[in-house]
């Protein structure tokens, strides 16, 4: 059935509540069931080897000792996960990830794993693995990987997007560009020009939850996995292709969800696990240590980008350039691309170009993190545009008004901008009281705008009303900032019911039909796009069920503030029928009620967000602490507000952290340096102030509540305003995130020699 | 993997002089349970001595403090006497791991865990404390700075343990302090670590100073240099300068994870300075 998700401006009842979440008391007592709370009888314990090199040709593996260890069930090495991408680049990296094939590509990259009777056997078994290894030079820096005495890691990557062709191998795998016009009439006419080069360094999404799975292969070819995903159907997919599994046959569970960020999108262990349980034909536990998950899944790109901004003395730009390159692991991706995307996305430019070139090296493959890839474009735009506005003399908030992107602008990335809300948060960060409360000695403000795309794509969805009248939706999109609150909410918005009367779930795969993962801020926005369409299917029903009942013409029943009403006067004085009413009777006029909704949710809207920072740095020692931070975003309707302002709070802090302290630092040797929270530093409660916010609603007109995705655009801003906010404390732009205390002190040193 | 709780320190030191290589004392356990997590450790035996009468208690003699090796940091911020003999020493105590650690945790397992950048440490160096050293054949005093020999190890010999930490009685007109450089604001390591031990005359010329750095070397630095500067001034600028020139000069950093050469050398004497002052007040001088 087709569904109109035209926005029609409606007054509310339940959405823009803030009921109290459903999972809350489990969570905080313990009872909620994570990735690693699932258990099977018979169940083994699995572990991974992992190299200890960051470049290296496995020359022969040999697991005939581990083998005889007792308690040992299953010992596997790539050769059991056999190649059946078909020549699908991107399925044969997350293969060659999985399970190194012929040489490993990173310090943690997997080389064989164990399935034991418990821990202890299973390392005892991993020492007594044999590899063989010839180590091969290695390249982590993104600059020295693109330098022409670089080691070439992969031989069969020739840049792509070049003309002419490439004939030699190279560490660039791809070469995108984005923009219009002609930047160099542009520059042209600028009156200033400011043109810098800039860095950030590597970051985890820091989720606190390790990777964790139960995998059960059975004999007669179907298997169950319960993980702590982002997206179960997308892993099924994977496993199953990677497993050659019918897809149908593998039936995925997804666990509650510590924390992803974008970092459980992609499948780590999960096929590893698979195979240990076949070969084992008992059920595997994998659960990642801390140390394993910096070393073997997630991290962002680390990147090095360069920006050319120029404008007239009247503060408008006239050209604007920047070329960034991305790393992206050893294996080629996209990531470079969405950091030249959303590069000027905030503003309206005539002349504008991005180049964006993904760059290899020995780390591990770069995961999606919130928003990927736009954090890092937006600090080094921001910190030019914040120096450019110092240039010509304007204040930083007035010049991006200036220049703004609004309906109608054709973005630098291509499509023609829909209603927007960048220039509202600018317009209220300007008025904002802390843009004009006064600061500290040793205090500095920063402030910057960022942008994110959002997606709305595949979903599924399921809705039914019990006899009693109470309702269960079963969705296929995982809870992971809060959707089960907010679809109970749409849901009793819908149906006019209360939300005490609404229960949503997280259905298994083979329960549903395909969902799209929680990813792209999609997860309230699309779901509540199929609740709406599933909620209006089964009011469908329960009018034709209201007429049976009175036997009236269905025509004459007409649904209101959750009741199914007898139209006119002519059927007399027919009491309106709830939910519960015409529940009650389901037996006798058709069975039971259902709606249920598939879409393609287009649409999604894309998303803005300007941040003000206040930072304090002692400049004898360059500590820095955030002393003010204000969040001002679009949520086109936010639905459960104390939610959205959790997002939004939560991007700040992760943004804050990568900013100030957050870095993967290797070593000489390749090997990462700091796998655990004591030396991979995210912020802990008391290095936070608390994070103001404040929600702008510009109804997205592609949905019919208006509803945006606000998941990721507000770890966007944070890099840049941070690091504009430490360079005007400091005195000296700071062009390398993140801006530690020592990169802040050898600043200060060097600007005073 | 053998546990064991003895309740005398005779037995405690018998079972580890007798025992094989892998062998750990267990107090409050916030450095030894977290490498058990290692897939690389390995243990024979853990010798776990909160049952010894003692370990726990905090006494105060006629000569200064006895604090047993199971005593954790938040007992000896709850002592007030002893906050008011040395708060430099209990403020770096309380400024381990994070308020659960400092529930457990031990000042003697911060000394014989021998990180360069235990926070205890040079704290109980710039207050000339003595470690009480048990052992199958009685026990012998060390000064503290002569425990750790480099990272991760000791001077301690096989079947010795450290049973108390002793610290003087202050002379009168007497201040310590540390402080410490992390990144964040708790729940972390010291880049660089500088505790200052001052007495004072009446007058409040210094006549008596300690200076220790940590996480600036390979162990725990006592400062002669830094002592010397500062006594017989009262911390003119001058002074805290060269205080300060003494401190980052001492200092013999590497470049690693946690901080530069570079950094840890001049936020030494950063440290050092603003440790010095408040070391000076606290000893009464204005």
């Amino acid at each position: 059935m087709s569904f109109d998700a035209t926005n029609s401006s409606k007054s509310f009842k339940s959405v823009g509540t803030r009921p109290l979440r459903p999972d809350g008391v489990d969570k905080v007592t313990g009872r909620a069931r994570y990735g690693a709370d699932f258990n099977m009888p018979g169940q083994l314990v699995a572990r991974v080897l992992r190299s200890k090199h960051a470049h290296a040709k496995i020359k022969s593996i040999d697991t005939s000792r581990a083998e005889t260890v007792k308690g040992v069930k299953a010992v596997v090495t790539a050769a059991d996960l056999p190649d059946l991408t078909d020549g699908d680049p991107a399925l044969f990296a997350v293969l060659d990830n999985c399970m190194a094939r012929n040489k490993a590509m990173y310090d943690g990259h997997a080389i064989a794993a164990v399935a034991a009777i418990d821990e202890k056997a299973a390392k005892a078994a991993l020492k007594l693995i044999a590899v063989d290894y010839e180590i091969l030079p290695h390249v982590t820096d993104v600059d020295a990987a693109t330098l022409p005495d670089a080691p070439v890691l992969n031989e069969a990557i020739f840049t792509q997007g070049v003309e002419p062709k490439s004939t030699r191998p190279s560490n660039i795998a791809n070469r995108t560009e984005f923009g219009h016009g002609d930047v160099d009439v542009g520059f042209s006419h600028a009156d200033s020009v400011v043109e810098r080069s800039y860095k950030t360094e590597q970051t985890h999404q820091g989720y606190i939850e390790p990777h964790a799975c139960v995998a059960n292969c059975n004999p007669d070819g179907t298997a169950e996995l319960w993980v702590c995903t982002q997206g179960h159907f997308v892993y099924r997919q994977v496993c199953a292709d990677l497993l050659g599994i019918e897809v149908s046959k593998l039936r995925v569970t997804s666990s509650e969800i510590g924390g992803g960020f974008g970092g459980k999108t992609h499948v780590w262990t999960e096929p590893v696990a698979l195979a240990l349980s076949r070969k084992a034909n008992r059920p595997v536990k994998l659960v990642m240590s801390r140390d394993e998950v910096f070393r073997a899944s997630g991290p962002t790109s680390a990147t090095s980008i360069d920006v050319k901004i120029g404008a007239n003395k009247d503060g408008i730009i006239t050209a604007a350039t920047a070329t960034l390159r991305y790393t992206s692991g050893p294996y080629a991706d996209m990531w470079a691309e969405l950091g030249a995307m959303t590069s000027f996305a905030c503003y309206d430019l005539e002349n504008v170009k991005t180049v964006g070139l993904e760059v290899i090296v020995n780390r591990p493959k770069v995961a999606a993190y919130r928003a990927p890839s736009a954090p890092m474009a937006a600090f080094a735009v921001e910190s030019a545009i914040d120096e450019l506005a110092q240039k010509i003399g304007m204040n930083p908030v007035d010049f991006r008004i200036q220049n703004v992107a609004s309906e109608g602008t054709q973005s630098s990335y291509g499509p023609i901008y829909g209603p927007i809300g960048i220039g509202p948060t600018l317009e209220a960060a300007k008025a904002h009281p802390h843009m004009s409360a006064p600061l500290g000695k040793n205090q500095g403000r920063g402030m910057a705008c960022g942008f994110w795309f959002n997606f709305g794509g595949q979903t599924c969805t399921d809705l039914n009303i019990s006899a009693d009248g109470t309702v269960t939706i079963a969705v296929g999109t995982v809870d992971v900032g809060g959707s089960r609150a907010s679809l109970s909410l749409i849901a009793a918005e819908e149906l006019g019911l209360s939300y005490d009367n609404i229960k949503a779930v997280v259905a298994d795969t083979s329960t549903l039909g395909y969902n799209d993962m929680t990813d792209g801020s999609r997860g309230t926005f699309s779901t509540s796009m199929a609740t709406i369409s599933a909620a209006r299917n089964a009011i469908e029903i329960m009018r034709h069920r209201a007429a049976l009942m009175w036997d009236i013409p269905l025509g004459d029943v007409y649904w209101e503030d959750g009741h199914a009403h007898a139209a006119g006067t002519k059927h007399g004085n027919l009491a309106p029928l709830s939910v519960k009413d015409i529940a009650a009777e389901a037996g006798k006029t058709g069975g039971p009620i259902a709606g249920h909704s598939e879409l393609v949710a287009d649409g999604a809207g894309v998303s803005f967000a300007t941040h003000i920072c206040d930072i304090d740095v002692d400049p004898e020692t360059g500590s820095s602490r955030v002393v003010r931070y204000t969040v001002i975003q679009d949520a086109g309707k936010a639905v459960h507000p104390s939610y959205v302002e959790g997002q939004y709070q939560g991007g700040a802090a992760q943004g804050i952290g990568w900013a100030l302290n957050e870095e993967y630092i290797y070593g000489e040797d390749g090997r990462l340096q700091n796998p655990g929270f004591l030396d991979y530093r995210i912020p802990v409660c008391s290095d936070l102030p608390m994070i103001d916010t404040q929600i702008l609603e510009i109804p997205n007109p592609k949905h019919p509540y208006g509803v945006r995705g606000v998941g990721e655009t507000s770890i966007v801003p944070p890099l840049a305003a941070i690091a504009n906010a430490v360079s005007n404390a400091v005195g000296v732009r700071m062009t390398h995130i993140p801006v530690s205390p020592p990169r802040i002190l050898a600043a200060l040193t060097d600007a005073k020699d | 993997m053998r546990y064991e709780r003895p309740d005398t320190m005779q037995a405690a030191t018998a079972l580890l002089a007798g025992a094989e290589a892998k062998s750990f004392v267990l107090a409050g356990g916030t450095d030894l349970l977290v490498r058990m997590q290692n897939d690389d450790f390995e243990a024979d035996l853990i010798v776990d001595i909160k049952a010894i009468s003692g370990m726990a208690k905090v006494t105060e003699t006629d000569d200064g403090f006895v604090i047993g090796a199971g005593v954790p940091s938040v007992a000896l911020f709850e002592d007030t006497a002893l906050v008011a003999a040395w708060p430099g020493v209990v403020e770096a105590a309380n400024l381990i791991g994070s308020t659960q650690i400092q529930g457990r945790c031990t000042i003697v397992g911060n000394l014989c865990n021998a990180s360069p950048a235990a926070d205890s440490v040079p704290a109980l160096v710039a207050a000339g404390a003595v470690a009480q050293v048990a052992g199958p054949s009685g026990t012998r005093d060390v000064a503290v700075i002569d425990i750790p020999t480099g990272p991760g190890k000791t001077s301690l010999a096989k079947g010795e343990i450290i049973q108390a930490i002793l610290l003087p009685k202050p002379n009168a007109r007497t201040g310590d302090a540390y402080l410490r450089f992390i990144p964040r604001t708790e729940m972390d390591i010291a880049v660089v670590g500088v505790a200052v031990n001052l007495t004072l005359n009446e007058d409040g010329t210094v006549i008596a100073a300690r200076v220790a750095l940590g996480a600036v070397g390979p162990k725990v630095i006592l400062v002669d240099t830094a002592a010397k500067a500062v006594i017989g001034s009262k911390l003119e600028d001058v002074v805290l300068q060269a205080l300060s020139e003494s401190c980052s000069a001492a200092c013999t950093p590497i470049n690693d994870k946690r901080g530069t050469v570079a950094f840890r050398t001049q936020v030494a004497g950063v440290l050092a300075r603003r440790a010095a002052q408040t070391a000076y007040t606290r000893a009464g001088g204005k």
